[in-house]
């Protein structure tokens, strides 16, 4: 309605070969906007000779929900982790709600960055681990406080109330005195969600978080992802088998095959009509062994 | 003369009962600085800079392919030609220490290197300072596993404090010999010091074994 107080027209910024913006229009009151959450810039992993991803290109908008289906090998898993800065990438540029994630600016040139830089920028983004991860030494409510106390800062009786709010909405409010070990596959990994969610991380990243359940406890872990992208905002990039559940929820999926995005659309259109043929052979081949 | 007389029995008791209570403090001092140097040289090796880890590799290394009795002799005779004097006691306690921790830091390493690569990445990912990662979530995994084996080098050093006698420190074994020379009778003195290590080791497996019990009971681990 009234003219904005900033406005972008048309700006490029190139550092060297590496072109960071590239004519973005954006108009806006102090704040960028159409700036994606996540994105991946020409992001290269080896692991000695082997090529991992290849120049990977990704954005991932706020709040939108990524789906990442793939053959075993395809490099899907390597995604998360890099963005989760569990390993380091071999080429390119991640950017995280709008600064690089991975490098920091140098005059005009982008350097690795430290340690404290990954660790400033990680505390946006928050990840479920296929095995859960919990510590074993500690309740579903401690698991859940530690990193907030230590890490934020939180004074413990706030913590607890966060952590008691979070057990709560992931239907854990009985089970917050337990033991990992006293505890079901799913409700483990769904203690596993409330401690990544007491970050207040704006990136969700989920690595197969059903993969190492029993078929009957994997509905449980879905509902509450459900419910956390329909009540949340939260930019979700998740790993997953589970296709009826990918097709349901994303925004967008994206099929990995050796390393690179073969396809990728909205999820009817890519589980319902995929143009690759790759992809046509992985969801056949995925459908068969249901 | 009978094989086993009594009355020796009485006359040697003070002279091993001070005996002993050096052998014990010696281990305890002893092992409490294996336990804590052992732990410090486990952390060093997992630094990430490479020439530090592997100058105390090197010098764990060299510290369990040598004697304790030729470490014990040179810091006590050698370490003063060199103007470094240092007392019977310290001297043989840090030795022991020293030499212990070596052992115990190969222990605290297996315990580490046993914790699961899903919990560091857990801290990374809730971004967990290195410092809190090793206190609160890594120790308390790695270490109640592994105190049956720390408990074994403690009950291993506690039969090897004799060695001490070697630097003129009275503990139990050298005062029953010394108390043999005197009297021209040994044996009620060597079996008396004997029973006395018997009893000490199984009480002190026993120990160990009720805080490995407790420990992982304590922090909900198998």
């Amino acid at each position: 309605m009234n003219e904005p107080r900033i406005r972008f027209e048309n700006i490029a910024k190139r550092y060297g070969a590496l072109t960071v913006l590239d004519n973005p229009d954006i108009p806006c009151n102090g704040k960028v906007m159409n700036e994606p959450m996540v994105r991946f810039e020409n992001v290269t992993k080896r692991y000695g000779a082997l090529t991992v991803l290849n120049e990977l290109n990704l954005s991932i908008a706020r709040n939108e929900k990524v789906c990442i289906i793939g053959p075993s090998g395809s490099g899907k898993t390597t995604v998360l982790r890099m963005l989760m800065t569990l390993e380091r990438i071999n080429g390119g540029v991640i950017w995280v709600d709008g600064e690089p994630l991975t490098h920091v600016q140098k005059g005009d040139r982008m350097v690795l960055a430290s340690d404290r830089h990954l660790r400033r920028v990680r505390g946006k983004i928050g990840m479920v681990f296929q095995h859960f991860n919990l510590f074993p030494h500690m309740t579903a409510l401690q698991n859940c406080m530690e990193a907030p106390v230590s890490v934020l800062g939180l004074p413990k009786k706030d913590a607890e109330a966060r952590a008691a709010e979070l057990l709560d909405m992931v239907g854990l409010s009985d089970k917050k005195n337990h033991f990992p070990i006293q505890l079901s596959g799913g409700q483990k990994q769904r203690v596993a969600i409330a401690r990544a969610l007491a970050m207040r991380p704006k990136v969700m990243l989920f690595d197969e978080v059903t993969s190492a359940l029993d078929p009957e406890l994997i509905g449980e872990v879905l509902s509450v992802i459900r419910t956390l992208g329909a009540e949340h905002d939260l930019t979700m990039l998740m790993v997953t088998h589970q296709m009826g559940f990918a097709k349901e929820f994303s925004d967008r999926v994206c099929f990995f095959y050796d390393g690179k995005i073969i396809e990728q659309g909205p999820p009817d259109q890519l589980l319902g009509n995929p143009q690759n043929e790759r992809t046509r052979q992985f969801l056949s081949a995925v459908l068969e062994a249901k | 003369m009978s094989i086993w007389d009594w009355s020796y029995v009485w006359e040697a008791l003070p002279y091993l009962s001070r005996g002993a209570i050096v052998t014990v403090q010696a281990t305890v001092l002893g092992f409490a600085i294996a336990l804590v140097l052992g732990l410090v040289f486990a952390l060093i090796r997992q630094s990430p800079n490479r020439y530090v880890s592997t100058a105390v590799t090197e010098i764990v290394e060299f510290i369990r392919s040598t004697p304790l009795l030729l470490q014990v002799f040179f810091v006590y005779f050698v370490g003063p030609q060199f103007g470094i004097v240092i007392p019977a006691w310290t001297a043989g306690i840090g030795v022991l220490g020293i030499h212990y921790a070596a052992y115990c830091s190969e222990v605290y390493r297996a315990g580490i290197l046993a914790v699961e690569e899903g919990q560091w990445e857990a801290c990374t990912a809730l971004n967990l300072s290195r410092q809190r990662t090793w206190r609160a979530i890594i120790l308390p995994q790695a270490i109640p596993p592994i105190v049956p084996g720390l408990g074994n080098y403690f009950v291993g050093m506690f039969k090897e404090t004799p060695i001490l006698a070697a630097i003129a420190i009275l503990e139990m074994l050298q005062q029953a010999k010394n108390f043999g020379a005197e009297h021209y009778r040994y044996t009620e003195a060597i079996i008396m010091a004997g029973f006395f290590f018997l009893v000490f080791s199984l009480v002190a497996s026993a120990t160990v074994q009720s805080i490995s019990l407790w420990l992982n009971r304590r922090y909900h681990l198998q």
